[in-house]
């Protein structure tokens, strides 16, 4: 009985610690003008990718319904112009917002998932299990991230595409996670209150989850944004490459029909210029918030913005 | 300045000195068992594929002499187990034997030969090119932090940063070479046999807008590695000592403040490597460049399965020896990483 109250005053005592520091670092972040530009232009473009149904009907992405005619260019009903099956290009974008963002952010959640572990695990443990975990780190580092990305895709063939791309993408760009979290690991592993729970018997598992892992969270979040936009700059490739979901409009998927269908040689230029432009946007809106966080958290920095 | 030499000299020999046998021995074992994984992975992870390998080569039924493909299915060890397929392949490997590429009608050994130039001279191009202008940028916004040329180097570079360069490669196409654009350059390939331009200027014609593509892109890393390591530097009391000593602005910062923030930078070029192999692989397959990368995309219709494995090879080697090259580099030219 007294030790759950324990318990609850203790954990408790941990989440008003939490929610300070959490108001702490939005009060920084408001005053970061690079930051709120940033996160202003994801919230419209998580409103847009939400809103999609409303902002363009869902015919537009038909091929045999398409509303316009083949490679129209820009027009006042068609503002983007249309693709060669004569879909709106801006219907596209719109839906296509979705898939771009669901790959990304799902991406990014195995990516963290699998970096957190081997970081952590190879920053708790010490002597060969630590070694491995590390080789295997520099490993990932090391081999070149798309031509890996396309043997995986090779042997996830029989998996429904879109999610043979998240999974691809997932288990290709986590290694970057993990040197950031053994760095940290390693620190946490240093301080005395980890000693004191090892002295009073902790095991591996207690260690881990009760003092290394919350001393890493804060920093593997702050990672998450500049990791969702190289998801979704990896998912843009793949797909331009051949190996997105041609059910599904992506940004990656336009542009890989403009370019098969030599939307280049037509003179079709919308066809390709705003679906790049739209990468372009969430990926410099997703860095600008990671710098900012990266500047509150790593006091370092502060001075150089 | 005979003493400077004789010290220059000595700092010389010291370097090399520092090159323990027992510190290159670590790193070049380190690289070879890399390589060794590699080479594993990538083994069997091309054997999980489904289908019989040799059935490959005579896709619907074409080529199907049964004779051959029991000759082939032996000569890939068919029947035996796997641990001996597995040092058959490693054996043909150290002879520099790989298998045989059906979309390519020859050995997958000769295709990756005949591409690998092509792909050194672009991608090195663009990444030189990229380094020294990324570097003088860097150290510019650096030297004058905060300034305007700074605040404008520094968004001009995130944005490009965020730029898939095969995405500026077709736009670069649209505007510069599309017969419904200037027209100015060659759409594709890297010569043009019908050209009256002596080889290696039609080489340099065909190669300005793919190299400026992969140029822009990476400019953003090493503008931003050097910015960061020259403010470090900025107000180091060597710095100091060096303004004392009467030197204008430019010298301090081009004679002291560079050779010391250049460490990062170096390390930046040879970590980007795997990221060279991306950009290789998307703007060849834009420009039709007769590389490593448009050869691995056109493995991929198909697939290609045997050719994917031996460019997949190809590529990790190529960033794995980069990357000792650039260990054993270190010590040479940075004093602290010898002392760790």
């Amino acid at each position: 009985m007294t030790t759950t109250t324990v318990d609850v005053t203790r954990g408790s005592v941990a989440w008003a610690r939490r929610r300070a520091a959490l108001a702490g670092f939005w009060r920084q972040y408001r005053r970061d003008r690079e930051g709120l530009t940033g996160l202003i232009l994801l919230v419209l473009i998580a409103a847009v990718a939400v809103a999609a149904p409303l902002l363009a009907a869902e015919t537009g992405l038909s091929v045999t319904h398409a509303p316009g005619r083949p490679i129209e260019p820009p027009s006042g009903t068609f503002w983007m112009g249309t693709d060669f099956n004569g879909r709106p290009i801006m219907t596209l974008i719109i839906w296509g917002s979705r898939i771009s963002l669901i790959v990304g952010f799902a991406a990014t959640v195995i990516s963290m998932v699998i970096g957190t572990l081997v970081g952590v695990l190879a920053g708790h443990f010490t002597g060969w299990r630590g070694g491995v975990f590390n080789k295997l780190t520099d490993w990932f580092l090391v081999i070149p991230f798309l031509p890996l990305a396309i043997a995986l895709a090779q042997l996830f063939h029989g998996l429904p595409k879109l999610l043979a791309v998240i999974i691809v993408i997932g288990i290709t760009s986590w290694s970057g996670t993990a040197r950031l979290v053994r760095a940290q690991a390693l620190t946490v592993e240093a301080r005395p209150y980890l000693e004191r729970a090892k002295a009073l018997g902790a095991g591996h598992w207690h260690q881990v989850s009760h003092h290394v892992l919350p001393n890493v969270m804060p920093l593997v979040l702050a990672n998450t944004t500049l990791t969702v936009s190289i998801s979704i700059l990896a998912e843009t490739t793949l797909s331009f490459l051949g190996l997105g979901d041609p059910l599904h409009a992506s940004w990656g998927t336009v542009l890989h029909d403009a370019y098969a269908q030599a939307a280049i040689s037509n003179g079709a230029w919308w066809w390709v210029i705003f679906p790049g432009l739209s990468v372009v946007v969430v990926v410099r809106a997703f860095n600008m918030c990671g710098r900012a966080t990266e500047r509150i958290l790593d006091p370092r920095l502060r001075e150089r913005a | 300045m005979s003493t400077a030499q004789r010290t220059g000299g000595g700092a010389a020999r010291r370097r090399l000195r520092a090159l323990t046998p027992r510190y290159v021995a670590s790193k070049v074992v380190g690289a070879a068992v890399l390589l060794l994984f590699v080479t594993i992975f990538n083994y069997f992870l091309f054997r999980v594929m489904p289908g019989d390998p040799a059935k490959t080569f005579a896709p619907r039924g074409r080529n199907d002499d049964p004779a051959a493909l029991q000759a082939m299915r032996e000569r890939m060890g068919q029947g035996k187990p796997w641990w001996e397929k597995f040092l058959l392949y490693l054996d043909n490997l150290a002879h520099g034997e790989l298998e045989h590429s059906y979309s390519q009608h020859q050995p997958v050994v000769d295709a990756i030969a005949e591409r690998f130039w092509p792909t050194v001279l672009l991608s090195g191009t663009a990444l030189v090119l990229a380094a020294v202008i990324g570097m003088w940028l860097g150290a510019r916004a650096g030297w004058r932090h905060g300034s305007r040329f700074d605040r404008a180097t520094s968004a001009t570079s995130l944005t490009w940063y965020s730029v898939p360069e095969w995405w500026l490669g077709l736009i670069l196409i649209i505007v510069f070479a599309s017969k419904s654009g200037l027209g100015l350059f060659p759409v594709s390939g890297m010569s043009d046999p019908r050209s009256d331009l002596p080889y290696w200027l039609d080489v340099a014609h065909h190669m300005v807008l793919p190299v400026t593509a992969l140029t822009v892109v990476y400019i953003a890393q090493y503008t931003l590695v050097m910015r960061s390591s020259i403010i470090d530097e900025r107000y180091a009391d060597y710095l100091a000592a060096a303004r004392a000593k009467g030197l204008r602005d430019d010298q301090v910062r081009n004679r002291h403040a560079l050779r010391n923030a250049l460490l990062p930078s170096m390390t930046q070029l040879f970590l980007s490597l795997g990221f060279v192999v991306s950009g290789a692989i998307t703007i060849e397959t834009v420009f039709s460049w007769p590389g490593l990368g448009l050869l691995s995309e056109q493995a991929l219709s198909g697939p290609d399965y045997p050719l994917l494995e031996g460019v997949f090879l190809v590529f990790s080697a190529a960033v794995i020896v980069m990357n000792l090259i650039a260990d054993l580099i270190y010590p040479l030219i940075d004093p602290r990483v010898r002392a760790a």
